[in-house]
């Protein structure tokens, strides 16, 4: 089982986010960088079902040259191969991205075998497209589903099969269908293992094949970021303990929240 | 120029996301520059279940209704292939989606069919000039506002619908006309579709519930959620949680509320042991009102609450069921 596994390399934001001077990007001067949530999970779904059926995990990222950091965390965590899509650190569009991602993916396919399964996150953090895995997918003719938070890859007689389930208005509803696809995971679906130290220590000293797609204009053109005004205020002390407690019982009924 | 709007039905009627991104769609049609343009529901189910007088009500003005007969159950691409095929005939300017699992990932297919670029988590929009749109749209889950402008027509938008409240309009039309459309569908739009759906609870989901009590690492371990389920089925609600609390495996992932867990939009958000990293408050900003229970002074979420009770959760929390118990003499 081949998979490719696409990650971001997404700011890591504490107790607030602090924009640029001119309101275009993320001030990252403090911040580290992080693999969005979900994309932790793909990435340890991957090693996971390479585990049980055998296969290669390899992880795609594209970002700028610093994403290899990204690159090596999933590394670490058991994939074997680690490509980067360099850019010259220019926001990418979704559009542009499954295109890089698409090439990516041919290029794999004609060199050997090609990927089995993509595995991506079912947003990224910071930007929350929401649609990098299906413009992939269509592209390639392949099935895709999103927001995955089960998955059971089964192979018979050589054709593998997926069978993805998800979250439905406090229920599940489930997929399935054949191999070759791209599927979108949640967080949820497995909890992902910390680095050993041999993972490490192999990470580090990786090679990182590597591609440089051109950047194109994707249709949707960000003019500015801010941070929304909030109505709430610092929070009035009803008291301490239980002797808070009639108080908060009184605002209660006066919300109309009591049985 | 008619903005599409699909609406996901609920074993009662129109989800209340899709009522409200039906609102959003009123709001664009409302806002174009020849005057308000009609807004045309995209519904697939039977046409008897189409909820013509509350889609009427919300600021449609004709549905569209794919029957099972032609496309039966979730299939997303074959949706997204319906929709195009509508936005089409109409020579739609606009189609809108709420920003469901479902309508992101159809509104995703859509979006890859026709090559056109799609917003996700939009909470603005107005037609812009030479046909595009300008949206404000969630980014970081809504810690951010992005102000874009959108290429493409039709304009594809999903709508962050925990920020954008429904709105009935004051002069529905009388009768909604339901026309059924005929997708043109192949084999590749139908290998993907939801082969069997399981366990709906009929009781108060984390995203709809009126009442979450929420618990972090404040309550301590596993067994520190007993009074907190008390409390939340005494007041009609539901336990919600923190990241760390499923990443410890002290809860499910289902019920974590967050940026990678789930929006609530309850009245009261009750937020116990939980610090408050901007994370989580991308998941709760939706709620009404907020009262914390912490150890805490300090607390960054005290910073974003209406008021806070300073104390141990496992004191807290059982003396303030008993009150409720008491006052409600439900002891």
């Amino acid at each position: 089982m081949e998979i490719g596994v696409c990650v971001k390399r997404v700011p890591m934001v504490g107790g607030k986010i602090v924009l640029t001077p001119d309101e275009q990007e993320v001030d990252t001067r403090l911040s580290g960088f992080t693999i969005s949530p979900h994309e932790e999970c793909a990435v340890e779904e991957a090693v996971q079902i390479t585990e049980r059926l055998g296969g290669t995990v390899s992880v795609l990222t594209l970002g700028p040259p610093e994403a290899a950091d990204q690159l090596r965390e999933a590394l670490a965590l058991g994939a074997k191969r680690a490509v980067l899509l360099e850019t010259d650190g220019r926001e990418w569009g979704p559009i542009a991205t499954a295109e890089a991602i698409v090439a990516e993916v041919r290029r794999h396919a004609a060199d050997g075998p090609g990927y089995d399964l993509l595995l991506c996150g079912n947003e990224a953090a910071d930007t929350g497209d929401y649609q990098v895995g299906i413009r992939v997918a269509c592209a390639l003719g392949w099935p895709c589903v999103t927001g995955i938070k089960g998955l059971e890859i089964t192979e018979i007689d050589g054709q593998a099969t997926a069978r993805a389930r998800r979250e439905y208005r406090g229920g599940e509803e489930t997929f399935e269908f054949g191999l070759p696809a791209v599927i979108c995971v949640k967080e949820g679906i497995n909890l992902p293992r910390y680095p050993s130290l041999p993972g490490r220590l192999r990470a580090k000293r990786a090679t990182i094949e590597q591609a440089e797609p051109q950047w194109r204009d994707d249709g949707l053109r960000k003019r500015s970021l801010r941070v929304p005004a909030t109505h709430r205020k610092q929070a009035t002390v009803l008291g301490t303990g239980g002797d808070g407690v009639p108080a908060l019982v009184g605002v209660l009924e006066e919300w109309g929240l009591l049985p | 120029m008619t903005v599409l709007c699909l609406i996901e039905l609920d074993a009662d009627g129109p989800a209340d996301a899709s009522l409200r991104a039906l609102t959003f769609a009123t709001g664009l049609a409302g806002a174009g520059p020849a005057g308000p343009a009609p807004v045309a529901a995209v519904v697939f189910g039977p046409a008897d279940q189409v909820p013509g007088d509350m889609l009427a009500a919300y600021g449609a003005s004709s549905a569209h209704v794919v029957e099972p007969g032609h496309l039966d159950g979730y299939a997303p691409r074959a949706w997204a292939q319906a929709l195009s095929g509508l936005a089409a005939d109409a020579g739609a300017s606009a189609v809108v989606a709420a920003a469901t699992d479902r309508g992101n990932e159809v509104m995703a297919y859509l979006g890859a069919l026709t090559g056109l670029p799609m917003a996700a988590n939009c909470v603005q929009a107005e037609p812009g000039e030479n046909g595009t749109h300008q949206v404000v749209r969630h980014r970081w889950a809504g810690l951010l506002l992005e102000e874009a402008s959108l290429a493409g027509s039709p304009g594809l938008m999903t709508v962050a619908t925990e920020a954008v409240p429904a709105a009935a309009v004051a002069e529905p039309v009388g009768t909604l006309a339901v026309q059924p459309y005929v997708p043109t569908l192949s084999e590749d739009d139908l290998r993907v579709r939801a082969t069997e759906t399981a366990g709906h609870s009929s009781g108060a989901s984390l995203a709809t519930a009126r009442v979450v009590v929420g618990g972090g690492r404040g309550v301590g371990g596993p067994d520190g959620f007993a009074p907190l389920e008390e409390l939340a089925s005494l007041l009609g609600g539901v336990v919600g949680v923190s990241r760390v609390v499923t990443s410890e495996g002290w809860r499910p992932h289902r019920q974590q509320v967050g940026q990678t867990g789930t929006k609530i939009t309850p009245e009261l958000y009750l937020a116990c042991g939980i610090s408050g990293a901007i994370q989580h408050m991308a998941g709760c900003a939706g709620a009404k009102h907020i009262v914390v229970v912490n150890t805490d002074p300090g607390a960054p979420i005290l910073a974003h609450a209406d008021y806070a009770l300073i104390g141990d959760v496992g004191e807290v929390i059982p003396a303030l069921v008993a009150a409720v118990r008491a006052r409600s003499g439900t002891s």
